[in-house]
């Protein structure tokens, strides 16, 4: 029972918090809410089956942009599932032929993706629209924005805790331990990786959609910007990828280490980000629950 | 293992609430003896270049000078002091957004300067309406600017839209031509990127309304290095006048690349990049006719006192464009404290209908949009000048032809 409860109660304190933020606190919240989301997103399919996607800014992008097309044609609620659909789709097509890639060509394919789609929907934009920004009008408050990324991020660590519980989870963990033997044992390999991956892809889409209103202005300058991939894959890996709460563990104090850089070192912080990049890797490869449980494990030997 | 989940689940819940509180709690503003002006621009990330060259550097100028001289002058004929809270945005509309975000409802600034850029300016424009901010956005070329203005009533657009500076270069360019001077065909190539295709959008419907032929007409990927190609085509064409909407490192290439190759059209326009301090030096000191976006009156005492102090203060002249003006928003904003005060509404209705000195000149907004600026410029004796709009004060005459490279 706890363990539904306890959650929940979290998550209604959460919902209860523009009560009394200000309107920067509320920001806060918003960032680090979209990044729990994109971080437990991306865990989601990689996590498990050890495929470092770096196209989450592909699919964040395509929600901004589905909005920022949409927002004056359709009413919000439908801009929304189109943008769903989208990233749905390009998800399907793209893990069927992708998928069975593996290694560094997936790592390096994911992230040719994000600059194939920017650079397609620039083509796009300049020889058939005629324009290359596009504004979003909405009158959406940063409380609704943040209540939306709330909404979506507990129903990404839902889905993850159900999925870890169930045979997709354990088909995707047998598929990151070694791919033959997961053949061997009758999983469908790729239909696991394509379910995984067309989830995460969808949740991030919706990512990208919910916090366009925030932006105004799109460009795909603006929304294909990189740093969001790689940000948020540090953010898993250092709070662990493999974990229900991993990359919520490292996301909000990365998240929040960032913002107090932006105003003390303002010109460091891609110093920093590199620095985090190679601690994690080299200090924390598994993440930061997996590293204190080893520590305690260690202390119990020490102790008995 | 379940246990620790679940521990680390509260953990983290309630270290996202209690840290975020923490961060707002922040300092108490000290009352009184300041003012303070907050900003966040790109300190890292793409936009540092030109947040860099044209932003940064007349804030710290303008702060630097003000708080020489004493501090901000207030109506009552005190003078304080100006305290800066500054923050970086990475270049990302998301934490520039959150930066306003706290620089309005945490630091309680006095007052707040716009980032660089027309995507920064545009994100924030809706915040610092809802916080009653005037915001004075200089970089931002849009010709959407009339809506904007009218939508954020205390937001201001200094640098005009990409018609008119395209409608600028074919005014110059339709007088020569009429003079016999060029014939009537026009390579143009632009970058694909908003601040390109604003201009060759422009640029189309005014050329062919002059009369012009688009001999060659071309767009290339923002992030382009190799223009032998381009040129060779411009080249090809039989257009005495080449206009390259582009951006500084376009710019730049092009004009090493029409060098290398020979290439001497009776005019060579590039946009951004153009009216940089660097470039005669790109150009091997041979800049001598290269025409470009912006400009200054470059034999104004006003104008050389800043150029000057620039120099004296940051190291560099600044460019020949958007910093001049970046500058004059300063001193209106200065102008009209010292006759209002800090009061939102009153200095927003000041900025939109007082008349201010600037080192660019008397400048009084129409509409909350500066509409008496320079369209093209020409590098003429080692100086940046402006040579359209052509009936204006300070107008230089343009050179054309171009002298060889």
């Amino acid at each position: 029972m706890m363990r539904i409860i306890l959650p929940l109660a979290g998550l209604v304190l959460l919902a209860l918090l523009p009560l009394w933020l200000s309107d920067y606190g509320l920001g806060l919240m918003v960032g680090a809410a979209t990044y729990v989301t994109l971080a437990s997103a991306w865990a989601l399919f990689s996590g498990h089956t050890h495929y470092v996607s770096l196209a989450t800014v592909a699919f964040y992008g395509i929600g901004a942009y589905t909005v920022a097309v949409l927002n004056e044609v359709l009413p919000y609620p439908l801009v929304l599932m189109v943008a769903g659909a989208m990233g749905a789709g390009l998800a399907l097509i793209v893990g069927l032929s992708t998928l069975r890639l593996k290694g560094v060509y997936f790592v390096i394919f994911s992230f040719g993706l994000a600059e194939l789609i920017r650079q397609l929907i620039t083509w796009y934009e300049v020889n058939v629209t005629g324009t290359l920004g596009r504004y979003i009008f909405l009158e959406i408050t940063t409380a609704g924005i943040y209540w939306q990324m709330l909404g979506l991020g507990a129903l990404t660590l839902a889905l993850t805790a159900w999925i870890h519980r169930n045979r997709l989870g354990l088909a995707l963990r047998v598929i990151g331990d070694d791919e033959a033997v997961a053949a061997h044992s009758g999983i469908h390999l790729a239909r696991v990786k394509l379910i995984a991956f067309v989830l995460s892809a969808v949740i991030l889409t919706l990512a990208g959609a919910i916090t366009s209103p925030r932006y105004v202005y799109v460009e795909p300058s603006i929304v294909f910007n990189p740093t969001v991939s790689f940000l948020t894959v540090i953010m898993a890996l250092l709070g662990g990828a493999n974990r229900l709460c991993g990359p919520m563990l490292g996301a909000v104090p990365l998240f929040l280490l960032f913002e107090w850089l932006s105003a003390h070192f303002p010109d460091s912080y891609p110093i920093f980000l590199g620095l985090m990049f190679i601690a994690v890797v080299f200090v924390l490869p598994n993440g930061v629950i997996a590293g204190v449980e080893t520590l305690r494990h260690k202390l119990r030997e020490a102790r008995s | 293992m379940t246990t620790f989940t679940r521990r680390a689940t509260l953990g983290a819940l309630l270290l996202t609430a209690a840290s975020s509180l923490a961060l707002t709690a922040g300092t108490a503003q000290a009352e009184g003896e300041t003012i303070t002006i907050g900003y966040a621009v790109a300190r890292t990330g793409p936009s540092a270049t030109g947040a860099g060259i044209t932003t940064i550097p007349n804030y710290e100028l303008w702060v630097d000078t003000v708080n020489k001289a004493g501090g901000l002058k207030l109506p009552d004929g005190s003078q304080k002091m100006i305290e800066v809270v500054e923050y970086d945005d990475r270049s990302s509309n998301e934490d520039l957004v959150r930066a306003i975000e706290r620089l309005a409802a945490q630091d309680k600034v006095d007052l707040i300067l716009p980032p660089w850029g027309t995507g920064p300016n545009l994100a924030i424009a809706p915040l610092m309406a809802r916080f009653g901010y005037p915001q004075l956005a200089v970089t931002a070329v849009t010709d959407k600017a009339p809506e904007f203005a009218a939508r954020w009533d205390r937001s201001y657009w200094m640098l005009g839209g990409g018609h008119d500076y395209a409608k600028g270069l074919v005014d110059v360019l339709a007088a020569a031509r009429d003079a016999g001077t060029i014939n009537n065909k026009v390579a143009v190539v632009s970058v694909a990127d908003g601040f390109g295709i604003d201009l060759i959008n422009g640029a189309r419907p005014a050329f062919e309304a002059a009369g012009f032929e688009l001999a060659y007409d071309a767009t290339y990927p923002l992030g382009t290095s190799d223009f032998a190609t381009l040129l060779n085509d411009a080249q090809g064409s039989g257009a005495d006048s080449f206009v390259a909407f582009s951006y500084p490192p376009g710019s730049f290439g092009m004009t090493k690349t029409a060098q290398s190759m020979g290439y001497n059209p009776k005019v060579f326009y590039v946009s951004v990049g153009g009216a940089f301090p660097i470039y005669p030096g790109i150009a091997d000191g041979n800049a001598e006719g290269v025409m470009a976006i912006g400009g200054v009156d470059a034999d104004s005492p006003a104008i050389q006192d800043y150029f000057a102090r620039h120099t004296a203060f940051v190291g560099n002249p600044p460019d020949s464009w958007a910093s001049a003006i970046t500058y004059a928003s300063l001193e209106m904003l200065a102008q009209a404290v010292e006759r209002v005060g800090l009061d939102h509404a009153a200095l927003a209705a000041e900025l939109s209908n007082g008349t201010f000195e600037t080192v660019i000149g008397e400048v009084k907004l129409e509409d909350n949009q500066l509409r008496d600026l320079w369209w093209v410029g020409q590098w003429q004796g080692g100086a940046f000048r402006a040579v359209n709009p052509g009936d204006k004060a300070g107008a230089a005459t343009p050179v054309i032809p171009k002298p060889e490279w």
